[in-house]
């Protein structure tokens, strides 16, 4: 297929490109294997190593441990949606008193590390004489910065509603609220869908962060398994193993985010009312379908 | 408010020499994820299969694999390969490889959102390869590639906390640092986010000014 | 179409986690090292081994004036602060049992305090926060080579010490250039973010700045050492010989402790049990029990069962109430 970059490839670029394939794939697999031999000369692959997966009670802390990144991110998104909302809402408003805190509100947390802002949670109520566990410190951090970044996503998503639709629905005579809930905010979930969910899965991939104040999540029990000494220090295979359960279940969120962008912009020939929102912020990896 | 400021007088020789490690790492990570990144595109768009494959392969295990898992794994795994590399050096690779998995990305959506028929009509005219590229393509996926490409670079200085947990002394180990000398914790945290705040204002700036100008109407 | 590949895949991958979880060994994980295994470590055992004594909770306990004592009581049970790394002292085996002379303290004290062992409720703390989970109340009492410094009693206060050790460093085996605290310049030394021994070593200037290599946990340290990415691993003897005991074959204590040049006796970690700062009334409550324990040889059976088994002999130590 002719592209942008690149016309049909003709004979002798066929045979090129045939050789090119040729030396990569040989490149690859020589990569590929040298990791392996070298794990494997290191002693990564031995039986001692990877014993502690095969019982019940490992097993155990590693869903534990799963089950509690699920809850965090979980607790986390549905929270960041709703201040999400708020603070949308508040910047699209029409009165510059609501506007102008929210809008510096947003632009503050999205400046602000994630890490800075988990630690303010943690340890300032403590510095105040507070009780707090290493739970709710993560999940206000991944709420505050996330509830800021879909913010953005959802204004975008109001603003890239075609301008002739608010017009004719002002013109019928409906008023603000009206407009926005039965005519922008259907059409423009739409829009947002998949940037929303890669924000989620950033959202999911950022509760790694909690083993920093030991949130016992999966990051934390994977370096508990690896830190064992009698079973040789098994880093490599519990890293390996966590770093799988992350990317089948991040993986997945992303493929979900795809799907959808696929289907809410399939069989549509004409041009719609609402282009998809673009990636607004490549955070800590959101996913970024690509534009239609 | 004079302990407010206190705590920056008194330990300014580590909140200084922690922040400048921040710039450092950021400068080296973002030009190496830069060159990295492109080079991915180039796998990506090619038209070599394998090389298609391994790009794509590529982005899609570190877009999915959280940043704090890739710098265990540098620290934890790559010296088994018999790769000794430092701390710091260590935190640059991961940084690297992590942001260039989105430069790719962001880089990809920019070329493909020139349409091909710019494309096919310079290759009409009998432009070259680099002619079509240098003044046809690459000016127009420029404006698109711009704003997100400083938002991943805004994204990956905030990242840059995460190499405290490994044993960089850069700003995110200024808090762990300043607590086993017994300051406020409250006060050592609002200096951090001010000094981020600081680094980060002229990306957000230019990033407004760019989308601002170059706003796409299509 | 689609659908249907999808609810095949999800079938198929459900299927294989629940044959996964079926497959799931009963008991405690012991290291089997397979004959003629020569890369592999030679592993001591990592099940968890209790010194025998016997905890049983006192009743009728009353301390008058202590709001954590309220809390317990209230609560039913109480929250201790851990290590879970530290073999022999704080240590958690990998079926989730705890155990070492850390452990078995605080359970004494638990019991003193009128709860059941078994209703114990264990964190686990790194040492840069202990402070901040004493003070936040996210932990009643903290009991985790703790040790007892004058500026950390400004946020806490300390019953004990029941331990004293000594800084030393845990080198490979095959290393024979560091001798003790003076052979460290130009090497790297690792200890966790938080602990007295890398202060002394960063203040004292051991070695530079730069070669100073910091992670949460002891256990990456020596992951680290093992990897030859650093020379020395520092911190207190105890620890130290729990885990040159669970690997004899490629690590090795130096056995020269670090010594004041004032006094020209080795620097005290003097470990004692971190509670609030202001409860008074609990850490007299603490120091009786503690008192109590080293006199009539409670203290010398958990001693002998624990931390004896990585090779040394010691004696209680006096306490220092304040």
């Amino acid at each position: 297929m002719s592209n942008v970059l690149y016309d049909l490839p003709g004979p002798k670029a066929r045979l090129r490109n045939r050789l090119l394939g040729g030396v990569s794939i040989i490149g690859i697999v020589a990569l590929l294997a040298y990791i392996v031999m070298r794990f494997n000369d290191t002693g990564q692959f031995d039986s001692i190593k990877w014993q502690q997966f095969e019982y019940a009670a490992i097993q155990q802390q590693l869903v534990d441990g799963y089950l509690t990144t699920l809850r965090a991110a979980g607790t986390a998104a549905v929270l960041a949606l709703v201040l999400g909302t708020l603070l949308a809402a508040a910047r699209l408003s029409d009165h510059a008193y609501f506007r102008a805190p929210a809008s510096f509100l947003v632009e503050l947390f999205r400046a602000i590390p994630l890490l800075v802002l988990i630690f303010f949670a943690y340890y300032g109520p403590i510095q105040l004489g507070y009780k707090v566990g290493p739970f709710w410190p993560l999940v206000i951090g991944l709420t505050i910065y996330n509830g800021a970044v879909l913010a953005e996503i959802f204004r975008a998503g109001i603003l890239a509603v075609a301008r002739g639709q608010s017009e004719a629905a002002y013109a019928l005579g409906m008023r603000k609220t009206q407009v926005m809930s039965l005519i922008l905010l259907p059409q423009a979930v739409r829009a947002m869908l998949p940037a929303i969910v890669s924000q989620l899965v950033v959202l999911l991939k950022d509760t790694a962060l909690g083993f920093i104040i030991q949130l016992p999540e999966l990051l934390y029990v994977g370096k508990q398994i690896g830190g064992r000494l009698p079973f040789g220090l098994p880093y490599v295979p519990s890293y390996l193993v966590v770093a799988a359960i992350y990317i089948t279940t991040c993986g997945l969120l992303s493929w979900l985010a795809f799907w959808l962008q696929k289907r809410l912009t399939r069989g549509r020939r004409r041009k719609t009312t609402v282009d998809t929102v673009p990636v607004l912020e490549t955070g800590a990896g959101t996913g970024s379908a690509p534009n239609a | 408010m004079n302990e407010f400021l206190h705590v920056l007088t008194d330990n300014w020789d580590v909140i200084g020499s922690h922040f400048l490690a921040t710039i450092e790492l950021f400068l080296i990570a973002g030009v190496c994820s830069l060159v990295l990144g492109t080079l991915l595109t180039a796998m990506r768009v090619s038209p070599v299969p394998a090389l298609r494959g391994f790009g794509t392969g590529y982005v899609l295990l570190l877009r999915n694999c959280p940043l704090t898992l890739v710098f265990a794994l540098l620290v934890f795994a790559v010296p088994k390969l018999d790769v000794n590399l430092d701390y710091f050096p260590s935190a640059c690779v991961a940084l690297t490889a992590y942001t260039s998995a989105f430069v790719c990305e962001a880089l990809r959506s920019g070329i493909n959102t020139v349409p091909v028929g710019q494309a096919e009509a310079a290759r009409a005219l009998g432009m070259t390869f680099t002619q079509v590229l240098g003044n046809v393509v690459l000016p127009q996926a420029f404006r698109t590639v711009v704003p997100p490409m400083i938002s991943v670079f805004n994204a990956m200085l905030k990242n840059t906390t995460i190499a405290a947990g490994f044993s960089v002394a850069e700003a995110g180990a200024i808090q762990a640092y300043l607590s086993e000398r017994g300051e406020n914790q409250i006060y050592v945290l609002l200096w951090v986010t001010i000094g981020f705040l600081i680094l980060v204002a002229p990306l957000v700036v230019t990033q407004r000014m760019l989308e601002r100008r170059w706003g796409v109407a299509r | 179409m689609r659908i249907t590949r999808i609810v095949a895949m999800t079938a198929a991958v459900a299927t294989l986690s629940l044959g996964l979880a079926a497959c799931g060994k009963e008991g405690t994980p012991t290291p089997e090292t397979p004959a003629g295994s020569g890369a592999a470590p030679q592993a001591a055992s990592d099940a968890c081994t209790s010194s025998g004594t016997s905890f049983a909770p006192a009743s009728g306990v009353a301390i008058a004036g202590s709001p954590t004592f309220e809390k317990i009581k209230s609560a039913g049970k109480v929250v201790i602060g851990v290590k879970f790394d530290q073999p022999n002292l704080g240590y958690k085996d990998a079926s989730g049992k705890r155990c070492g002379f850390d452990i078995e303290i605080a359970q004494l004290i638990a019991s003193k305090l009128g709860v059941d062992p078994a209703k114990i409720e264990y964190k686990e703390i790194a040492s840069a926060n202990r402070e901040t989970a004493i003070k936040g109340g996210e932990v009643d009492y903290y009991v985790g080579t703790y040790s007892i410094t004058e500026k950390r009693k400004a946020d806490v206060s300390f019953a004990g010490p029941y331990f004293v050790a000594a800084q030393d460093l845990l080198v490979r085996k095959d290393d024979t250039s560091i001798t003790g605290s003076s052979s460290l310049q130009g090497k790297k030394v690792c200890s966790a973010t938080g602990s007295t021994p890398i202060q002394r070593v960063r203040d004292q200037k051991l070695t530079d700045a730069g070669n100073i290599v910091e992670f949460k946990t002891y256990s990456e340290c020596v992951s680290q050492l093992i990897d030859k990415k650093v020379d020395a691993v520092t911190t207190d003897d105890a620890i130290l010989k729990g885990y040159a005991a669970q690997n004899q074959s490629l690590l090795k204590v130096v056995g020269s402790p670090f010594t004041d040049p004032a006094t020209g006796r080795p620097y005290p970690e003097k470990y004692g049990i971190g509670l609030a700062h202001d409860d008074k009334a609990l850490r007299d409550f603490v120091n009786a029990a503690l008192e109590k324990a080293e006199q009539d040889g409670t203290w010398q059976k958990i001693y002998d069962g624990t931390l004896g088994k990585s090779g040394s002999a010691a004696t209680a130590p006096a306490l220092e109430k304040y």
